[in-house]
């Protein structure tokens, strides 16, 4: 019985992991192919060559893409990371009138579609002048992340001890360094998940990225792949769009394996009773 | 080197008020102990004195000068939190420093202090470690070190006690009594639910009930001369026995006659117009004695009953009498004397031990004041 109970578990645990990697283990044999072998269905590597990496990497503008894609990614992070943390110490640690109606504010706002709003942003993007610059993107991916860090950081620094706080205000300090020296250091497992998390839908990001954009030079690496075209417009290039996709996936798988080891629990331990 | 001085200190939550007027003159250099039973307002007043409160009306000063407005660290003051908040990612030697570091102090004089107050609570070896690598005393410690170094004016106790085990809180007890002693001019402030530890710390107790100082005064005075019967029963363990009496006379030779009980003389001081009143009759459970075996010479019996329940405590035996009232009575005996369960007992004491109480619970005062 405990057997058979095991290797449920085990197919169940296979199905999963075969269901989430296989897309992108397609991808990644499918970017080591050229020519007619493209379109022969593979489940193993037949040939490796690196031809469609090379023309992706030497072409005109995706290198530069990739850099958009960091730079709109890593100021989205910072910048929410920061507006939320300084937001979640109010809203967890500051009593004032309407709270709570602020905080379901900020969660009914993160419940409309980027559609809804996307006719609205442009104009305020083009009114403020920061149509197809990278700064559109980081204003509107701010917006949108925002709502979840704000939420996340906010019951996450409620449940840190009061005294504390209290204790590093008898020391003198003021809410920014308690917020920075006091706090961050100890929320560091959720300011990793929330910042990873922004990160990723920053990065993969579509639809404010081709509206917000004209230019070549100012795309994103989604835009970009998206926008590839081949010889002639019946041809899409699968291989130098795998490869594409193969470029910009590995850094978040990176980023994930470096931080999962951040992500600790018990941070806290030994600061007060209990 | 600091007095406080808090007049007429109010504080309310919303509509709730918790403190109802508090005036209190805290000399320097004097250890001061709050007690009270759990919501009596006592936690709160230190919070307000901390600052970590806002002060709803009232004035409180430090040396002189109104700190209604001034900010936490501006007080000169420093506190040691119940649950030893340190800050969990830092070194004990961090901890310790924090505050210096913030007021920008010097790092050789933050090392100097630091190592200084490590070594007065003998943690100098744990410098290095994280909080959760120590023990619940050894945290204790680090907290108190890290109020020691920031020299405060005034020494701010919440509890500080209270989540440490029985042995631990003996000698630890023992150390802030040390720590009083070296630091003389430090004024200290201690919040307690424990009698014990205020009784063996305190210089003077202010005994706080509902939001209110129902007495102020030195450890044995509060003993002997409770204000009020909530004083006499608050101080004091076993409870002090009371019982309703009525006031047979007052004036030169007070007489009164607790219920089901002989009319006993008492030492009090009780208007003549009073006699008639109805009051409480109080005596403390080591006041009494069983008769015909150790009475002290001048006791007057008092109640008379059945023995219901002994508590043998080694050192002492406790004896529930059965008089007639709701509650036994509760003698503190000699734990050699045998009393078994069953037996009838008379139970006697000297008349300068025992407490009477007008109707409002307030005390007659005393002729003579036993110490």
């Amino acid at each position: 019985m405990a057997i058979i109970k095991k290797a449920l578990f085990y197919l169940l645990v296979l199905v999963i992991v075969v269901v989430s990697v296989f897309p992108f283990y397609y991808a990644i044999i499918t970017s080591l192919k050229t020519g007619t072998a493209l379109f022969r269905v593979d489940f193993w590597p037949t040939q490796i060559s690196f031809d469609n990496y090379t023309s992706v990497l030497t072409s005109r503008n995706f290198p530069r893409n990739v850099l958009n894609s960091l730079f709109v990614s890593a100021s989205v992070v910072i910048l929410a990371l920061l507006f939320a943390v300084t937001a979640a110490f109010a809203l967890s640690r500051v009593r004032f009138r309407g709270r709570s109606l602020l905080l379901l504010t900020v969660l009914a706002v993160s419940m409309f579609p980027q559609i809804a709003v996307l006719a609205g942003l442009f104009e305020l993007v083009r009114g403020m002048g920061l149509y197809n610059t990278p700064f559109a993107l980081i204003f509107s991916y701010t917006i949108f992340t925002l709502p979840f860090t704000v939420w996340v950081l906010t019951t996450f620094m409620r449940d840190l001890p009061v005294e504390i706080e209290e204790a590093a205000i008898v020391d003198g300090a003021t809410p920014w360094v308690i917020i920075t020296k006091v706090f961050m250091p100890l929320m560091w497992p959720a300011l990793v998940t929330t910042g990873l998390l922004a990160f990723i839908a920053a990065w993969n990001e579509f639809l404010f990225a081709l509206t917000f954009t004209s230019s070549e030079v100012q795309r994103t690496v989604p835009v970009a792949i998206g926008l590839l075209s081949g010889a002639s417009q019946y041809e899409i290039p699968w291989g130098v769009l795998m490869a594409a996709s193969v470029i910009v996936t590995v850094p978040l798988v990176v980023l994930v394996l470096i931080f999962q080891r951040k992500i600790v629990a018990g941070l806290t331990a030994g600061g007060v009773k209990g | 080197m600091a007095e406080l001085l808090l007049e007429g200190i109010k504080k309310s939550y919303g509509s709730v008020a918790v403190l109802h007027g508090i005036d209190l003159d805290i000399k320097s250099g004097e250890f001061i102990v709050f007690v009270g039973p759990s919501g009596c307002g006592k936690s709160t007043l230190l919070r307000l004195i901390a600052g970590l409160e806002d002060i709803t009306g009232g004035r409180l000063s430090i040396d002189g000068k109104l700190v209604n407005k001034v900010a936490p660290s501006e007080r000169g003051i420093a506190m040691v939190f119940q649950s030893y908040a340190l800050y969990p990612h830092m070194t004990v030697y961090e901890n310790m420093a924090f505050g210096m570091k913030l007021g920008k102090a010097g790092k050789a004089e933050i090392d100097r202090r630091v190592r200084e107050a490590a070594e007065i609570l003998q943690i100098t070896p744990y410098l290095e470690r994280l909080p959760k690598q120590l023990s619940g005393g050894q945290r204790q410690r680090v907290a108190i070190g890290r109020a020691i170094v920031r020299d405060p004016k005034v020494f701010l106790f919440d509890e500080p006690l209270s989540n440490l085990d029985a042995a631990l809180r003996v000698a630890t007890r023992i150390e802030i009594a040390k720590l009083h002693e070296r630091m003389s001019d430090v004024t200290m402030i201690y919040v307690t639910h424990d009698q014990v530890e205020a009784m063996t710390l305190a210089d003077r107790i202010v005994v706080l009930n509902a939001g209110r100082v129902e007495q102020v005064g030195s450890p044995m005075e509060l003993y002997h001369n409770p204000a009020n019967l909530f004083v006499a029963r608050f101080i004091g363990s076993p409870s002090m026995n009371t019982v309703p009496m009525k006031v047979e006379t007052g004036g030169a030779s007070p007489r009164v006659t607790p219920r089901n009980c002989k009319t006993v003389e008492v030492d009090a001081v009780i208007p003549e117009a009073a006699a008639g009143a109805e009051g409480t009759f109080g005596v403390r459970p080591e006041n009494l004695h069983v008769v015909g075996t150790d009475e002290p010479p001048g006791s007057v019996p008092v109640f008379e009953g059945r023995v219901d329940i002994v508590e043998a405590l080694g050192e002492v035996t406790l004896v529930y009498v059965d008089v007639g009232h709701e509650e036994p009575i509760v003698a503190k005996i000699d734990s050699d004397l045998s009393v078994k369960k069953g037996d009838r007992v008379t139970l006697a004491s000297r008349p300068d031990n025992f407490h009477v109480f007008d109707a409002k619970g307030l005390a007659f005062p005393r002729r003579s004041a036993a110490g």
